[in-house]
């Protein structure tokens, strides 16, 4: 078990997301940097769905009751065990009464902590994560106590890595989306020469940039959309939907983003600056 | 057999968007259904396969990583050419209670000054008429119904509200349709549903399926909240209708 002391701004448990009910208006969910979070897996030698904690902009104060192995990868947040610091991109054993924190957020916006064996939150539509109203909770509160298995031993294969420095990337790869052709040269040119800044409305459902680009008057019926789908609005504004996004849109989708710049975009927040690339079809 | 002119384009690396005449009708939408059985059936590896229905499209999601655009688009081809009409599975008429006490139907008054219509008119057009699910998205058990008559046309509220309550059934354009959990929503709301449309509790969280159709009919406040308990414990027996193909 795992008691949380203090839940941090936004944290919530995630897998690699449910499959199969799109149809009925169900988000894929998931982790956002499902990169970052497959690595704080591997390393633990986890299974790739095995579910684990995605602590957004500011870290919990996570008491283990259980002896376990955790990692942390993504951004850094300063992790501390039982107030001394520990690296990310390694395998750190935990008894029962230590204290895992988190202290300045150094660079990137959301840290993955895997445990040894995931955590074993309820599974509902085939994953564990947290979707409300799919899950009853739609982040981890005080008090709350987390199940995790128990591991006194374990010698992993790879005690540390070295990630890439993605939270370096900025440029963020497109292909043409499925309204693509409603572009004029006018806003072809400011999407792939501006450098945007993501607004204050980001979150798990999707990044909205603040720089607009010429609107315009294209109706289409709903349709399907995805994570890394750009939306344009009437407006002008662009919408990046991203793993808890809505599943089907009426705004034109004019860019589709690569699965890896999705992961990249994830790590970016409020003020942060990103440009979109376009890659060949 | 007829058969429409379809648009096969990759949509990203893990998805195909396959696309039918830009209109909507109940023809294509189940020729769409027809072509997704199909698919369903003839695919070998089908299961690894999302497949997203909405009015003139099909947006087809592999769960695994990158597809081969090229391959898949030639059997996809051939899928369609060899499906088989009518191959849908059953569809139904849903029948659904609705509370239009102006409780609930919290725009009515207004609705009713802006089409210069009363409300009883209100209601007997919105229950007289049977509706389309085009397609399901926005919120997990959100119908995008098509088949509004036109005399219940009323644009949505210039400011959406914040927070519409779980069942509001709102007018909006030319849409019609049920919040299926508190949201925030710019529709004209007119009454309230008592019935859960998406219980992630059920094996089937959502009974309504693309292609379905849907018919409101009115009850009062005492089985509206009759009809809430029934389906808050599970014993609501909802009314449905085979439908022919």
């Amino acid at each position: 078990m795992i008691k949380v002391i203090q839940p941090g701004f936004f944290t919530t448990i995630q897998d690699t997301g449910r499959f199969g009910y799109r149809d009925k208006g169900v988000p894929v969910c998931g982790c956002m940097d499902n990169y970052s979070a497959s690595m704080a897996n591997s390393l633990l030698e986890n299974d790739e769905t095995d579910a684990v904690m995605e602590i957004t902009m500011t870290g919990p104060k996570l008491e283990f009751q259980t002896s376990s192995f955790f990692s942390v990868t993504g951004a850094d947040m300063s992790p501390e065990l039982n107030g001394s610091p520990v690296n990310s991109y390694e395998v750190h054993k935990v008894n029962e009464g230590d204290i895992l924190s988190f202290g300045k957020l150094m660079n990137g916006f959301r840290s993955y902590l895997a445990v040894k064996g995931g955590f074993q939150t309820e599974i509902k539509l085939g994953s564990r994560s947290f979707y409300k109203p799919v899950t009853d909770k739609n982040r981890i509160k005080e008090r709350m106590e987390i199940s995790i298995e128990e591991f006194k031993e374990f010698s992993p294969k790879i005690s540390h890595i070295i990630p890439e420095a993605r939270h370096k990337e900025h440029e963020l790869l497109v292909y043409q989306g499925p309204e693509y052709n409603i572009l004029k040269a006018d806003q072809l040119k400011l999407l792939f020469n501006t450098k945007f800044t993501i607004a204050k409305e980001n979150n798990r459902m999707a990044y909205q940039l603040e720089e607009l680009i010429a609107g315009h008057a294209h109706k289409m019926l709903t349709s399907a959309t995805l994570p890394g789908t750009v939306q344009l609005t009437p407006a002008g504004k662009l919408i990046i939907l991203m793993r808890d996004g809505q599943t089907t849109g009426g705004y034109p989708r004019v860019l589709q983003l690569a699965t890896k710049s999705i992961a990249i975009l994830s790590q970016k927040k409020f003020g942060d600056k990103i440009s979109l690339h376009p890659l060949g079809r | 057999m007829s058969s429409y002119p379809i648009s096969i384009r990759p949509f990203g690396e893990q998805a195909i968007l396959i696309e039918w005449p830009n209109e909507v009708s109940e023809a294509i939408l189940y020729d769409i259904l027809d072509f997704a059985e199909s698919f369903k059936l003839d695919f070998k590896d089908a299961l690894n396969w999302e497949l997203v229905p909405s009015y003139n499209s099909l947006t087809l999601i592999n769960r695994n990583k990158s597809i081969e655009f090229s391959k898949i688009r030639f059997q996809i081809e051939e899928c369609y050419k060899n499906r088989k009409v009518g191959g849908t599975p059953q569809r139904y008429l849903w029948k659904l209670p609705v509370c239009y006490d102006l409780e609930f139907g919290i725009d009515l008054e207004e609705v009713s000054r802006n089409l210069g219509k009363r409300i009883e008119e209100i209601i007997k057009a919105h229950t007289e008429h049977i509706y389309t699910v085009y397609g399901i998205g926005f919120l997990p058990g959100f119908m995008y119904l098509g088949g509004l008559p036109g005399e219940l046309e009323t644009p949505r509220k210039s400011v959406p509200r914040l927070s519409v309550p779980k069942g509001s059934v709102g007018l909006a354009g030319k849409q019609t349709g049920i919040y299926p959990q508190e949201s925030p929503g710019g529709w004209n709301i007119i009454g309230n549903c008592p019935i859960a449309l998406f219980n992630v509790n059920l094996a089937k969280p959502c009974f309504v399926s693309v292609g379905d159709q849907i018919q409101f009919y009115a009850v009062t406040r005492a089985e509206y909240d009759l009809h809430k308990i029934e389906t808050e414990v599970g014993i609501y027996n909802l009314d449905k209708i085979k439908l022919d193909d």
